[in-house]
């Protein structure tokens, strides 16, 4: 996938699965009052959620239910033109009993464990059976506190016969032990060749003198400190705080020499558009998007150093009323069938490579199908590099203390 | 004992409103403090002990960022005062009828979220877009030149904001002043320079006190303006306080910095109305 070419024509299927914002920061008015209440609770330390200690046997004694609560993200699961009816749900309400309430609640990782964390801290069910959260911190933060529900995989044979290598024994989540990969996505440099003037390949193009005050980088930690370190030929998911620090003075001098415009989260979009950055670090979705919205002349790319790729998971948190649903659930969505029907409208990258087939054959949708972005080839993913998945809260203030001195300033 | 009752009856009566500043000022900002003080991290809870080295740690850090908002927010705060002031002036003295109107359009804007209002400058004042595009395209600017990404988009976005919030209690004082205070002035042969330096603004005095208190504590505080408009080098404290509270998950630092925040800032209320003292507003206003 050395560079993607929009769409042909206006596919609003194609699109609807990519207007979803990520990493939300402009409903922090909200997330700030949740925080507020997790804090006013935080104060009670680990409660007895996490007292199962045999999860076979409480599996086991378990029985199936015909309810099943699904939180999920805004514009992530395929919708009829009506806007109401979502076709996999019904679907599998037909072929299991099984009633799914399926709520889009989840506007931001930070937001949602806020609103979940002191019900779990409290031992309190949080009405959900599933719901699909970001790798990062926050994931990582649920299973150190043994909030998330270890999964029967032996009910779940779809995952090891469908599932991509991209998405099998993720580092924050080894062996799949929690947690099952809803959709993924690449963070790589979007770019205006009219404004560049020239084809884009390398992470070098982000430190380029020639973009001075043109450059766009993410203020989201994670993703920057990600960056530094692949322009220094080092895998993050595998970095050590020695990497930390010697990627943070790359982009500390990145910043000195004046070459950053800004530290952006989702508007980055906004100023590539409007032509303020020539080129920035970007989410291969919201240059897809673009491209259909008219602009035209953005390009993603994923630059010959490699990437970033994030997953958004399934997961099953503790206390969760209907969990032998939620694992019927993941069976059922990891077939070419559904992830196939699913996928013709969320347009993310797809966790079963085989629902290429599926969409290009019985949906007939080429654009999508042949898109390297929802299906990317092999090579694309030799490139890809998961975020660094922190063992401790100390290791992640660790590395927010060695990489928010560059985006604060 | 109808004595007695009739003392505590003031007390009695008040009692709602001190219960209410007990629990929704006092005790949320006693639990910052201990906060701030407390050591642990959120997956095992906090626990209070007398750490006071997050204060020495939040100020060594983050010193600079406290500067930038009190120079922001002083700067913001003077250039509203010189927006503001005639415009209070001109509706207050020739608003006529129509007052209420143009009240009531000062404040239509508000009927926008605020997010929403700094995002449309964010797209008025982009590089390209039709302010500078087109001062460009004339050849009247540069074709680098940028006004997002700087301070003064940050400062002019404090001063958009803020701009209803100094109209609005300098209009009520300018309302009050009695007009024919100023005939006198004019009768006694004031130029009508002098008559406005030396009657109007004088008895104008609690509006530019209360306004300066609404609009620089405001301003000081804000993280929205600097996080859309500005770039490097603009980042304010609430900006600093909103990234350690709600993506680093580091609540004792953005509980010691909202501390200190508060604590300077009343410092420097403190020094202001001593400077411009209360009992010179009553003395103006008598």
């Amino acid at each position: 996938m050395s560079k993607s070419s929009p769409p042909e024509g206006q596919n609003l299927a194609f699109l609807r699965g990519l207007t979803q914002p990520r990493l939300s920061r402009s409903d922090f008015m909200r997330g700030a009052a949740a925080s507020f209440a997790a804090m006013a609770l935080s104060g009670t330390g680990p409660a007895d959620a996490a007292t199962v200690t045999n999860w076979k046997a409480w599996w086991e004694a378990q029985k199936p239910t015909k309810e099943f609560i699904f939180a999920n993200w805004p514009l992530y699961i395929d919708v009829t033109s009506n806007g109401k009816d979502h076709p996999s749900i019904d679907t599998f309400t037909k072929q299991t009993g099984i009633s799914v309430t399926y709520d889009e609640v989840i506007q931001d990782d930070p937001s949602f464990y806020a609103k979940v964390a002191p019900v779990l801290k409290s031992g309190q069910p949080t009405g959900y059976d599933m719901m699909v959260i970001t790798d990062g911190w926050y994931l990582t933060e649920l299973l150190l506190q043994k909030f998330l529900v270890p999964l029967w995989r032996e009910k779940v044979p779809n995952f090891n016969k469908y599932a991509g290598a991209s998405v099998k024994n993720p580092s924050y989540d080894p062996g799949n032990k929690h947690t099952m990969v809803w959709q993924s996505g690449l963070t790589g440099i979007g770019y205006n060749p009219k404004l560049t003037k020239r084809e884009i390949t390398s992470l070098d193009d982000l430190w380029d003198p020639a973009f001075a005050g043109h450059i766009g980088m993410f203020s989201d930690t994670n993703e920057i400190g990600s960056f530094g370190m692949l322009k220094l030929g080092i895998n993050p998911t595998t970095s050590t705080p020695a990497d930390w620090t010697k990627a943070a003075a790359v982009l500390q001098d990145q910043k000195d020499k004046k070459l950053v415009r800004q530290y952006y989260d989702q508007s980055y979009i906004n100023a590539l558009q409007n032509g303020d950055i020539w080129i920035t670090m970007a989410w291969s979705g919201d240059i897809y998007q673009a491209n259909s919205k008219g602009y035209k002349d953005l390009k993603f790319v994923v630059p010959k150093e490699g990437c970033s790729i994030w997953h958004d998971n399934m997961c099953i948190p503790v206390g969760a009323k209907n969990p032998l649903s939620a694992l019927a659930w993941m069976n059922y969505y990891y077939t070419p069938d559904v992830a196939g029907i699913i996928e013709d409208y969320v347009n993310y990258i797809c966790p079963v490579p085989g629902a290429k087939d599926y969409i290009l054959n019985v949906i007939k949708d080429p654009d999508v199908a042949n898109s390297p972005l929802v299906f990317p080839p092999q090579s694309s993913f030799a490139k890809t590099h998961e975020f660094r998945a922190f063992k401790s809260y100390a290791e992640y203030q660790t590395w927010v203390n060695t990489f928010s001195p560059i985006v604060e300033s | 004992m109808r004595r007695l009752s009739r003392n505590l009856a003031p007390y009695l009566l008040s009692l709602p409103s001190w219960v209410y500043l007990a629990v929704f000022f006092v005790i949320p900002l006693g639990s910052m403090l201990g906060l701030a003080l407390a050591t642990g991290d959120p997956l095992d809870g906090y626990v209070m002990s007398d750490n006071f080295s997050e204060f020495s740690l939040a100020f060594s850090q983050y010193h600079a960022e406290f500067l930038r908002s009190f120079i922001y927010g002083a700067i913001s705060t003077i250039i509203t005062l010189i927006i503001a002031f005639p415009v209070a002036y001109w509706i207050a003295f020739y608003g006529g009828r129509n007052k209420s109107t143009y009240l009531f359009l000062l404040v239509l804007p508000f009927f926008v979220t605020f997010v929403i209002r700094v995002l449309a400058w964010e797209f008025i004042l982009s590089d390209q877009g039709f302010v500078l595009g087109t001062l460009k395209n004339l050849g009247l600017i540069p074709q680098t030149a940028h006004i997002l990404s700087t301070q003064w988009a940050v400062i002019g976005g404090l001063v958009y904001n803020s701009l209803a919030y100094y109209v609005l209690p300098l209009y009520v004082a300018l309302e009050k002043i009695d007009r024919r205070v100023v005939q006198a002035a004019n009768d006694l042969y004031a130029t009508p320079a002098i008559a406005f330096t030396r009657v109007i603004i004088p008895l104008s005095a609690p509006g530019i006190f209360a306004g300066f208190l609404l609009v620089f504590v405001t301003n000081v505080g804000d993280f929205v303006n600097a996080f859309i408009l500005g770039g490097p080098g603009t980042y304010m404290i609430g900006n600093v306080i909103q990234d350690s509270f709600f993506d680093n998950q580091n609540y004792p630092l953005a509980a010691a910095l909202s501390s200190m925040l508060m604590f300077l800032l009343m410092i420097a209320i403190f020094l202001y109305a001593k400077a411009f003292g209360t009992d010179t507003i009553q003395d103006y206003a008598a």
